[in-house]
């Protein structure tokens, strides 16, 4: 991972945020209309969320974020919303897999240390949170080194052009 | 070294040694799409300049979210899909055929094969010793186009039943007391596999249930060996070919072991809005419902719709509450023709819901009012869900559903029964 500083401010959510939260299936109907869809991301939690997010900004959740369905619309509507990184306690399976095939960097890490709308700085290379405001210092899980390659080549569909298959590393 | 099943069935389709915490490469046996997250896929693997599907034979389109469809964008998603399996040569089930995993345990799954596809409840094949895992478009395009995916081989928590389930207690109670025990994340990024002896009275049918609702405790896969009983139910559907025994190494390594008396269960109810919100069924005793969904690849099965007819049989649900009833298949709604069933809930005042996912996910068929609540047999009760983030749902078994359409309000079905 080369060395990549994010900088934004946090937007705060709870533990257990499904899918369903995320984008509802009410709107399957719109899933081929994303920057439609993209309108709604969020709207049964926080209706502010879409107004909210500024280009760069983090989506700070709590434990099992993501949980339920396989709907990758929902991390390419948070990514729509400007969203730049997730950082979670933990984060469910499928969608964990879906937001890096996506580019969108995943980082888990105590974020009971981070208050709504904190100023935040991401070292992604070396996996630490630095909250600007509190001063709170957070270092994060490793992915795997398959998963931190996808994410460095901007999501799955890219590494697979790039590498006309899956690389694995000697571990 | 032993295995566990997880391990067993990695192991074969990659090649390698695997063992928990590796990471593989494995032939995928089976993809499919289904009609929500079918058309991102289709547009991904285009984009991606990929011309051809790797293995069309393996490879199938069901449209069972949207069916028929209720919107206009949707009805286009369906011609995209449809068109894709023209160009492709991959096979495609219609709408009205019945939910996707219902028709993958029917027609495709045999023990020992890796299943992907583009919905969370994939992993409902692993009743059939199936290592069947849901992923998004991007996994699902990779596979249409390579055949193939990498797995972290899974950890594996091993479920040692025994016993046989009471009066009134069923596979659904199981699975929802298991995730209210270790939580909606207890199982995230495992495999959870079921065996004992219990396993001897516990049918096929009861096994999708369960394996279905694996990933609800987060896990990658929910697996039972490959016994008798899956050989019966293979044979049963013109497919005994596809039997071959399949178990885990007797000394495998387990991260954890849950050992569950059945004979101990009660029937159980998740309440609103999470599935590990679980208790039994007196807690939610006398809550007034407005309606009640009995279906979807949770609990739309012939034993299903037998438990509920059986109860419904010459009563009325009540008045104040509408009672809508989606068989999982095809073969399921022609089976419960046949056996009386449908006639027994018309009579009783449900409303016939064509073969699919119908109110599941909140796109149609059965969408909820504001403050309205409703008992469904699905395995998901998140907020909005049923596309109304004001109206609450619960979770039971087909005996509770019925039991309580009967009385208009969460009712035990042992008073019943």
């Amino acid at each position: 991972m080369p060395d990549i500083i994010l900088k934004g401010k946090a937007i705060k959510f709870g533990d257990n945020i499904s899918t369903d939260l995320i984008i509802p299936g009410k709107y399957a109907h719109l899933r081929s209309n994303l920057p439609e869809l993209a309108r709604h991301v969020m709207e049964d939690v926080d209706p502010a969320f879409v107004s909210r997010a500024k280009p760069g900004d983090f989506l700070v959740a709590g434990k099992n974020f993501g949980l339920g369905s396989s709907r990758e619309h929902a991390p390419v509507v948070i990514k729509m919303a400007g969203i730049s990184a997730i950082l979670a306690k933990s984060v469910a399976r499928i969608f964990f897999r879906n937001a890096i095939n996506q580019g969108m960097p995943v980082l888990l890490c105590d974020t009971d240390r981070v208050s709504d709308d904190d100023e935040l700085e991401i070292d992604l290379a070396r996996g630490i949170v630095t909250d600007l405001t509190s001063g709170a210092k957070l270092s994060c899980g490793k992915l795997l080194p398959l998963m931190s390659a996808i994410l460095e080549e901007g999501g799955l569909i890219p590494y697979i052009q790039k590498h006309k298959g899956f690389v694995i590393e000697e571990h | 070294m032993a295995k566990t099943l997880a391990e067993k069935i990695l192991t074969a389709k990659s090649g390698t040694d695997a063992k928990a915490g590796d990471i593989v490469i494995a032939h995928v046996d089976l993809v499919f799409v289904q009609d929500t997250g079918g058309p991102l896929t289709v547009k991904q693997f285009k984009e991606s300049g990929f011309r051809k599907i790797a293995e069309p034979q393996n490879t199938v389109i069901f449209l069972d979210h949207a069916a028929p469809s209720p919107a206009r964008q949707l009805s286009n998603d369906h011609v995209l899909l449809r068109r894709f399996a023209r160009e492709s040569g991959c096979c495609i089930y219609e709408i009205g055929d019945g939910v996707c995993h219902q028709l993958v345990a029917e027609r495709f799954a045999k023990p020992g094969d890796i299943i992907v596809g583009s919905d969370s409840h994939t992993v409902t094949a692993g009743a059939l010793a199936a290592f069947a895992t849901g992923m998004g478009s991007s996994d699902v395009a990779v596979v249409l186009a390579l055949g193939k995916t990498w797995f972290r081989v899974p950890e594996t928590f091993f479920v040692n039943l025994k016993g046989t389930f009471s009066k009134g207690v069923y596979a659904k109670d199981l699975i929802l007391y298991l995730i209210g025990q270790i939580g909606a994340d207890g199982a995230t990024y495992k495999a959870l596999e079921f065996g004992g002896e219990a396993l001897a009275h516990i049918t096929v049918s009861q096994r999708l249930t369960i394996a279905n609702m694996a990933v609800e405790a987060g896990a990658k896969v929910g697996l039972f060996p490959s016994d008798e009983a899956t050989q019966e139910f293979l044979t049963a559907q013109g497919r005994s070919d596809s039997y071959r025994p399949l178990y885990p190494d007797t000394d495998a390594h387990y991260e954890r072991v849950i050992s569950l008396n059945i004979a101990e269960l009660e029937p159980m109810v998740s309440f609103p809005h999470w599935v590990d919100n679980a208790f039994p069924v007196g807690k939610a005793k006398g809550i007034k419902i407005q309606q009640v969904f009995i279906g979807t690849c949770t609990n739309g099965r012939l034993e299903d719709l037998a438990v509920a007819a059986n109860i419904l049989q010459g009563k009325k649900r009540s008045s104040g509450t509408r009672l809508l009833v989606a068989p999982a298949s095809r073969q399921v709604l022609a089976q419960a023709i046949d056996n009386g069933y449908i006639k027994s809930l018309i009579e009783a005042g449900a409303t016939i819901l064509p073969p699919g996912c119908a109110a599941c996910l909140g796109l149609h068929q059965g969408v909820l009012g504001d403050g309205e609540v409703c008992l469904s047999t699905a395995n998901r009760n998140f907020k909005g869900r049923m596309g109304n983030p004001e109206a609450m749902i619960y979770l039971a078994s087909p005996a509770t559903a019925a039991a309580s359409a009967l009385r208009g309000e969460i009712t035990d079905p042992r008073e019943i029964l």
